[in-house]
């Protein structure tokens, strides 16, 4: 009696005992929202909130690309005709929109295989050291935690023309000195940008590596491999799957850079070499009052994004069917 | 301990070494920054050489922290963070919470679509966004200059729903249906027994969800362009890209600034930094 009763209680939202009355049709609200109602209830706030914030704003860009989409007062009923793929001829044949592609291209080049490197080898050597590791942790991910604004203030103050890097170098300190440089504006950023994510991957990182079974290590070691030789034939293919998240995840906040060439290069100088997509579609859309044509700018960047995306899945993650 | 002289993957001396090298000039080069920021904060006059690393106790003054003052108010700012990340980890874990108790422990229909949407929202791209959002919330609903505006795209994060179900999920099922059992109501379970076990994941979620508003700039920026509504990273980059050079000492000043600004999130880092990892719930539950 009392385990049919535990069974049947499971699931069922208010039990009243044994009395709760067996065999009858479910209520009208189970029927149509699954056994227990109050989690489509529960959840009702987060529903409204990913419709209001992320599905509809995501069909509105869409949109608003294929229109003559601009700003009028509130309450004036305008005509904003439809231009099909208008917007987007005139972002892929803007100079200024290919170089700014062109710019994340070289950002990425440097910042992603830098970041997949310098984290994975990183949290190989921390995750097993026992002395200060509270403190290595804290160090390696302060910079992850503290605001671009605020790091990007001393950054501009060492790398200034007079500033603390150029006076190490002493001779060989580049000139024009790096952010006001056409060659090493973008470089810089990326540098800067690495060094700003590295703590999040080597965080993703310490936990792929608590997945990696230690079985391995050991008949690695049985069969003389040192411990160079494990890292590369059991580490780097165990956290695999970590690599492919970092991969994406380092190109998803590239493709995003907007804080960094505003305020280290004063908007992407100098003269446009700098520039990011995610600044012209602000200049652009807000600032010239072109929310279509910016619009366009962010499909065409998140379409890339996609490509790039779904080609280090397939060549990053494995041969397995 | 016994097996320690033939542990796997055992480094030899001269690896052992090498390994602290590697980790050693790691931390030398993440903190670097943040000492020179202090240092830089402090300096009377800006000091660039070798030199200018070490405190100079004749170059040492507040004056700095009073100029940025000036020029942009530091309580304003530090208040309207507070209340833009404030409002965002509220939201967050009423809400969040709330969504991750239905995903992980009631069934209902729907509850994989919710999950999925949950994954999918955190790969949408922010630059997409941006353009819709701002003609939206400042155009159409008129929230242009309003805490709320500057809130509502952020009031959820996504993340901490994930983290949220995920620890409700670890708490073994027997809990809820003994507690059903004896009676309780599912608000009665959520309130009594889930809530209290999901504990960790709360220090997780605050923290997690208090940092990212408290360092955004991009949405804040486009939104606010009233100073006395701005938050501190936004006023900051103000005077950054504007201001600075007509300030006695622009470098100091801004570095003050950036100071006051990540002081906050580092100190809070710093005594937290243990539930910084998918901290484990431990076993004292298992009856």
């Amino acid at each position: 009696m009392s385990s049919r009763t535990l069974g049947r209680s499971a699931g069922v939202t208010n039990p009243r005992g044994p009395a709760g009355g067996a065999g009858r049709k479910p209520p009208a609200t189970q029927r149509v929202f699954g056994k227990n109602p109050l989690g489509a209830l529960l959840s009702a706030p987060y529903l409204l909130f990913v419709a209001l914030v992320f599905a509809y704003p995501l069909i509105f860009a869409v949109y608003m690309s294929l229109h003559d989409y601009f700003f009028s007062a509130p309450g004036a009923t305008v005509d904003r005709p439809f231009v099909g793929i208008d917007n987007y001829v005139e972002a892929l044949t803007d100079p200024e929109v290919l170089r700014s592609f062109l710019n994340v291209g070289v950002f990425l080049i440097i910042n992603v295989p830098l970041t997949v490197v310098l984290s994975i080898v990183l949290a190989t050597a921390l995750n097993r050291v026992v002395h200060l590791r509270a403190f290595l942790r804290v160090s390696f991910y302060v910079p992850y935690v503290t605001a671009s604004v605020a790091v990007v203030g001393v950054w501009l103050f060492m790398f200034s023309g007079g500033g603390l890097i150029n006076t190490v170098l002493g001779p060989i300190a580049p000139d024009p000195s790096w952010l006001i440089n056409p060659t090493l504006a973008m470089p810089t950023i990326a540098l800067f940008v690495t060094w700003k994510q590295l703590g999040f991957f080597i965080l993703l990182y310490l936990a792929a590596l608590q997945n990696v079974p230690n079985e391995l290590y050991e008949s690695a070691s049985t069969d003389g491999a040192g411990p160079v030789r494990s890292f590369f034939s059991v580490t780097v293919p165990g956290v695999r799957p970590a690599t492919v998240l970092v991969l994406v995840l380092a190109t998803i906040t590239g493709a995003n850079l907007f804080t960094e060439p505003y305020l280290l290069t004063g908007g992407g100088g100098p003269n446009g070499a700098s520039t990011s997509p995610v600044f012209l579609m602000y200049q652009q859309g807000l600032q010239q009052g072109k929310p279509g044509f910016a619009a366009a700018i962010g499909v065409v960047l998140v379409i890339v994004v996609l490509i790039i995306a779904l080609l280090q899945n397939r060549f990053a993650g494995g041969k397995e069917q | 301990m016994a097996i320690r002289r033939r542990a796997p993957g055992e480094l030899s001396r001269g690896q052992t070494i090498l390994r602290g090298v590697v980790l050693g000039v790691g931390a030398l080069v993440f903190l670097f920054p943040f000492y020179y920021m202090v240092i830089g904060s402090l300096q009377t006059n800006p000091d660039t050489s070798i030199g200018g690393i070490f405190p100079n106790p004749a170059n040492i003054t507040g004056e700095n922290y009073v100029a940025i003052n000036e020029r942009i108010n530091l309580m304003t700012g530090l208040v309207n963070s507070g209340i833009f990340a404030g409002a965002v980890v509220l939201g967050t874990v009423v809400f969040g919470m709330l969504t991750g108790y239905a995903l992980a422990v009631l069934k209902w229909r729907g509850r994989g679509t919710v999950f999925a949407l949950a994954l999918l929202v955190q790969v949408v791209p922010f630059q997409l966004l941006m353009i819709p959002l701002y003609v939206m919330i400042a155009r159409d609903y008129g929230l242009g200059d309003t805490h709320l505006g500057m809130i509502l795209p952020y009031l959820i994060n996504s993340t901490a729903v994930v983290i949220f179900r995920q620890y409700f999920l670890q708490i073994p099922k027997e809990l809820f249906d003994a507690a059903r059992i004896d009676g309780a109501g599912e608000l009665r379970v959520l309130w009594q027994i889930a809530i209290p076990l999901v504990r960790p994941a709360l220090v997780t979620v605050i923290l997690l969800t208090f940092i990212g508003p408290w360092n955004e700039f991009l949405w804040p920026f486009l939104i606010t362009k009233e100073a006395s509504l701005q938050p501190l990273a936004v006023s900051l980059a103000n005077y950054i890209s504007t201001v600075a050079a007509s300030t006695a000492n622009p470098f100091g000043a801004m570095l003050a600034g950036a100071v006051v600004l990540a002081a906050p999130v580092v100190i809070l880092f710093i005594f937290f930094q243990r539930f910084f990892i998918s901290t484990d719930i431990g076993s004292g539950v298992k009856g």
